[in-house]
Parts: C-alpha cells; structure tokens; sequence
C-alpha cells in the first residue's frame, strides 16, 4: 500500500512536470486544448448515439424514453407522488422506526447522502445552460419532469432495497445491477445478468462524466471566474489530490466535513434565492408568465418551445437522476423490513431536488432579467451561433447563476463560488462510490481492483477541469442517459413486483398491522 | 424500598461514583443495578454513502466494543459481590434513553454521575444532567 501511494504520488508529480513543460513547448496550443481535443473526438460517436434524434424531427429519442417512462410509472401506481407524501414524511421523522434499531442507517440518511449525491451543479450550472437555450420556457418542462420523476425514483429505490445484497459481515450492497440479475431470475425473464453488466459500464462512465468530470469543469469555472482566469490542469490537480486522500487514502474527516456543510450550503442557497425573489416580489407574476409563455410558444429561442421542453427534461433528468438508477445504490442501505418504505421516502428526492432547489435558479435567472429581449417584440435575442439566448454579461452555465445571484447581492457569487466548490467535490465522492460499485460488481471485490478505479477516477478529475465545457457536458449527459436505458427496461419489467409490495404493505398500513412506535 | 436502579454508565469516574452509590444504596435496601450504557447516535446525523454500506457492521462492534470494554467486567464484579445487576447497551441521546429504560424496567430511581465542570459548551447545549432532570419519569440522583 506504501509502495503504491509513493508511486501514485510520483505519478502525480510527473503529471506537473509534463504539464509544466507542455505548456512550455506548445504555446500556440496549450494543454487545456490539447485534453479538450482528444477527449472530444474520442467521445462524440457515443454522445450522437444516445442523443440521436427520431427519424426527421429535432426530438432526442432518449428524453422522450425518460419521460414516457416517468409517465408510465406515474399512471401504474395511481399517482403515487400526490397520494403518499404526508406518510414519506413520517417515515422520515421516525415515526415508524424500531427504537430497537437505532444505531442504524435511518430514512432520513438515506434520503440525505442520495441528496448530497444528486443536489449540486445539476442544479446550479445545469437549470442556468438550460435556461440559456430552451429560455424560461424550460422551467415549466423541468418541473413537469421533476414531478413525474418521483415515481419513477419510488420505483427503482424500492428495488434497490428489495434486491440488495447483504453479506456475513453486515455490509450492505444495493443499486440496479443487483436487481436487474436478481429480479430477473426470479420472474423467470432473460437477460437480466446482460442488463446488470451493461448498467454497470455505463455507471463507471457516468460517474466519470456527471460525476467526475462535469463537477471538476463547472468547479473550476466558478473559482476561475472569482480569482481570474487560470489553467483548468491546476484545479484539476488540487481536486484529484482531495478526492484521491478521501478516497485512497481514507481521509474520512474531509468528506464527513463536505457532508455536514452541504445540506447548510443548500439550505443558504434556497433562502438567498427566496430573499432575491422577495426583493423583486413584482416581477414574480411577469416572472411566472415568461415561464408559461415560453413554455409553449418558445418566446423566440433555438428550437422554439421544442427547444425548451428538451431542454426542461434534459437538465431535470440530468438533475435529480430519476430513472438513471444511481440513486437506488445510496438508499438500498437502509434498514427497515419494507423495501417500499424507501420507495416512499426516495420520490422526495426529485421534489427537493428539481421542483424547489432547480426552481429556485431558474427563477432567479429570469427573475433578474439576464436574458436579453428585443425590447420590440418582447422575444429572446440570440447569440451570433443562434445556439442559445443572448445574455447581459455573456455568460452560461454556472457563470450565468452566478451573475443572476451577484446582480442582486453584490458578495454572493464568493458565497456561490465555496458552494459549487462543496458540492462538485460530495457530488464526486457519492458518485465516485456508485462508480465503485459499480467496478467491483463487474470485476469482483478486491483491494487492488478497487483501488485500479479510485486512480481512474482521480485522473479524470484533472480532465475534466481541463476540457471545454461542451465535450464534458455532453458526455456526461450522454452517459447517465445511456444508464437510464439499461435501468428503465429493467423497471418495466419489475414494476409488479413493485405493485404488489405496495398493495400488500398499504393494506397492512390500513388494517393497523404496520403501527406507529412514537 | 426495593426496587430498580437504572445507572447511566460509561466507565469513567464520575460514572463509577454514580455506581457506587447505587449499590450502597441497594446494599442497604435491596433491589437491581440496571447498568446503562448508552451510544450517542442521531438518525438526522449526515453519512457518506460508504458509512451507510458500513453502518450496520459498524453498529455491531461497537456494540461488542462497549459490552467487552465497558459493561462485562462491572457486571461480573457486582455479580461476584452479590448484587442483581442487568446491562443495557443502547443508541440514542443519553437522557432520553436513560428515561425509556427506567420506564420499561419500571425503575425507582435514576442515578448518573457529573464531573462537576461548568463549562461554556454545557451552558450552551445543556448537559445530560440538566435534560435528565428535566425529561425523567422517575426521581433522579445526580452524584457529584
């Protein structure tokens, strides 16, 4: 272990070095370009598959394939999102926990550690790329998806529970590629073994892309945006060592930190949107109206209100990863008899995630009026490419959250800045997890096996500081989409079982068999 | 009065005092030590997600740790000295659970020890004593 420490610290050195001199030799193309290249022609073949659009429309197959399946949970468990909410609450707080099992991993962890995971730069950076192509517009689709999304995150994270794993030692492993190769076999379906190792490789990817690579770009725009422009190499560096001590070298405290201030950087990011909103409390209705307009006219952005409604489900399913499974590994550790408790607890997730803290920005956004119309026609201006709406400071991605945040409180964006720095390094550490378990369900557990991974993932960190936003952003979309199309098929399948854990333990709940404790 | 004596217990001095009152006072009138310990444990505390794969192994050497560090060897002593003595090793917030187990176990008394420092943090947060006081069912001793 000491040996391979030294020789992954030397590693690391060397990485400088060559930086160093890269960029000395190579003026003309520095290092940050030379990344970016390579990792874009290297990716784009399997970003256009996944993005591919139906035969003769602009629509991407794949949005409509998370949105048709968030609908057809929805319709399955009769609207279970709107029916159960005050009973997940409850859960929540305890009320049906055996104060025998104290000491356990409650709902509430669960749902917390899963949130750290999936509240973060999706909602920051992504709602802001969202609403500079789709415009306002988009913030009605996001909401529509995050809505339905709850039951499709009710559906996988009761399978997550149901079909994990849990060994001698009182471990405990859960997440799609157990019940995909379980659940399958025990309906007698084929194919669920193929399923599981199909997730898991596009789960290693995801987690290097959204959860790696996406969250190293976006935090090294913040702080180059707060300190002036740097090269993406050196962020890249500093976070792959943080992630590589929690990691590798089992640092605990770091990440026990980054947990604890989260939810507290949360919590502040939503009261300040609210105090934004309040100091602007008449432009709410115009507001609203600009949301709903766009939603279905477009108000003159790329792609009309086509646009918007991709790009709404795109950044809400990029968001609150409903329907991408990962989810479904953070929650499977809870303790409790009833899978579908975690069912219940889980379809929060997307309403805290997409439909309050994703809202919040898009509305202080448009609220601030960063968007800039033709004050004529009262439609969006668009950029010279014609790709997206034109903004006051020419900004995008978390640039433009940032800017629509520091147009109402001047110290904000240093505040914002530390925030998408905490949650870009918890997103990594969850996902480097999910990715982890992702690994060791293909390749077996083992010390050096699993430390093969935790290298990889260290080294993506650099470049994806390094890269342009673009490539990044598109593969890590590409790749969580790619694990949403192993997951869902496995959803469809499984859903009655799904439904008969639910009618049993709804009766149960009913007659008074399932009590309360306080 | 016989009856039972829940002691909140966690092998340090001040603990030990509160025992020791405990059974002169069972001595003199009869009745059962309950030896409590108790881990400190919140459900709204924040874990990372290889802490929640780990909780549940976690949870059961801990509580091995504290049977065999803190509870076996008291119990065999006041066994050996003729005392009837239970143990509970529980999680939870200290106070509440000393008060759960003195009404499960029908106790008389609760007694815990102080070590006597007024300090910022305890006038800030309260100290086990002071929610004890406040939240028992039964009468309390404080042993100083």
């Amino acid at each position: 272990m000491k040996n391979f420490l030294l020789s992954a610290a030397l590693a690391v050195v060397g990485a400088v070095l060559y930086g160093t001199a890269a960029v000395a030799q190579d003026q003309a193309m520095s290092l940050d370009d030379k990344v970016n290249q390579i990792f874009a022609d290297s990716t784009g073949w399997f970003v256009s598959l996944i993005f591919s659009n139906f035969p003769g429309t602009s629509f991407p197959w794949i949005v409509a394939w998370l949105v048709i399946g968030a609908v057809v949970f929805t319709v399955y468990f009769g609207f279970i999102q709107f029916r159960v909410i005050g009973h997940s609450i409850a859960l929540i707080k305890g009320d049906y926990s055996d104060p025998n099992d104290a000491g356990e991993v409650s709902h509430f962890q669960a749902l917390a550690t899963a949130l750290s995971g999936t509240v973060g730069l999706g909602n920051i950076a992504g709602v802001a790329v969202a609403i500079g192509i789709g415009g306002p517009g988009a913030t009605f689709w996001m909401i529509l998806a995050g809505l339905m999304g709850m039951a499709t995150k009710f559906t996988e994270c009761t399978l997550g529970v149901k079909y994990r794993n849990e060994y001698e030692d009182g471990r405990v492993s859960g997440g799609p590629m157990y019940y995909l190769a379980k659940g399958f076999e025990e309906r007698g379906l084929p194919g669920g073994k193929i399923l599981a190792v199909l997730f898991s490789i596009f789960c290693i990817l995801g987690a290097l892309g959204g959860g790696n690579m996406f969250q190293a770009n976006q935090a090294h725009q913040q702080i180059s945006g707060v300190v002036g422009d740097y090269p993406g190499w050196i962020t890249g560096l500093v976070f792959a060592g943080l992630v590589f001590a929690v990691i590798i070298g089992g640092i605990k405290s770091i990440a026990r930190v980054t947990e604890k201030v989260v939810p507290f950087m949360g919590i502040l990011y939503v009261g300040t949107a609210l105090i934004i909103i309040a100091m602007n409390y008449h432009l709410i209705g115009w507001a609203f109206g600009q949301i709903f307009a766009g939603a279905f006219t477009g108000l003159g952005v790329a792609g009309g209100f086509v646009g918007a409604l991709i790009q709404g489900f795109k950044r809400a399913a990029f968001s609150n990863e409903a329907g991408v499974g990962s989810a479904a590994i953070a929650h499977s550790a809870v303790r409790t008899n009833e899978p579908i408790t975690e069912g219940y607890v889980a379809l929060l997730e997307p309403f805290i995630d997409t439909v309050i803290v994703c809202t919040m920005t898009a509305l202080v956004i448009i609220i601030t009026q960063q968007l800039v119309t033709d004050p004529e026609t009262g439609l969006y201006l668009l950029n010279e490419a014609g790709t997206s709406v034109r903004t006051i400071g020419d900004t995008s991605g978390v640039g433009l959250t940032s800017a629509a945040f520091g147009s109402s409180i001047g110290w904000f964006p240093y505040i914002l800045a530390i925030a998408v720095v905490l949650f870009a390094f918890s997103t990594m550490i969850t996902w480097s997890y999910y990715g982890l378990k992702a690994w060791t369900f293909l390749f077996g557990e083992g010390q050096t096996k699993e430390i093969v991974f935790k290298v990889i993932f260290c080294v993506f960190v650099v470049i994806g500081a390094a890269s342009q936003l673009g490539p990044v952003i598109d593969f890590s979309d590409a790749a969580i989409f790619a694990m949403a199309v192993v997951n869902i098929i496995g959803l469809y399948a499984l859903m009655p079982i799904v439904k008969r854990e639910l009618i049993s333990y709804a009766s149960r709940l009913k007659s008074g068999e399932i009590k309360k404790y306080q | 009065m016989s009856g039972k004596f829940v002691v909140g217990f966690d092998g340090s001095a001040p603990a030990r005092r509160a025992l020791d009152f405990a059974v002169e006072r069972v001595r003199a009138q009869g009745g059962t030590i309950v030896l409590a310990h108790v881990l400190e444990w919140s459900p709204y505390s924040f874990l990372t997600p290889e802490e929640l794969e780990e909780r549940h192994k976690r949870r059961r050497e801990e509580m091995d740790r504290a049977k065999k560090a803190i509870i076996s060897k008291v119990v065999t002593e006041l066994e050996d000295a003729g005392i009837t003595v239970e143990a509970e090793i529980r999680y939870g917030k200290t106070h509440d659970i000393l008060s759960r187990i003195a009404e499960e176990k029908n106790a008389v008394q609760i007694v815990i020890g102080r070590d006597g420092q007024s300090s910022l943090g305890a006038r800030v947060f309260g100290s086990v004593a002071g929610a004890l006081v406040q939240t028992a069912p039964v009468p309390c001793t404080i042993v100083p």
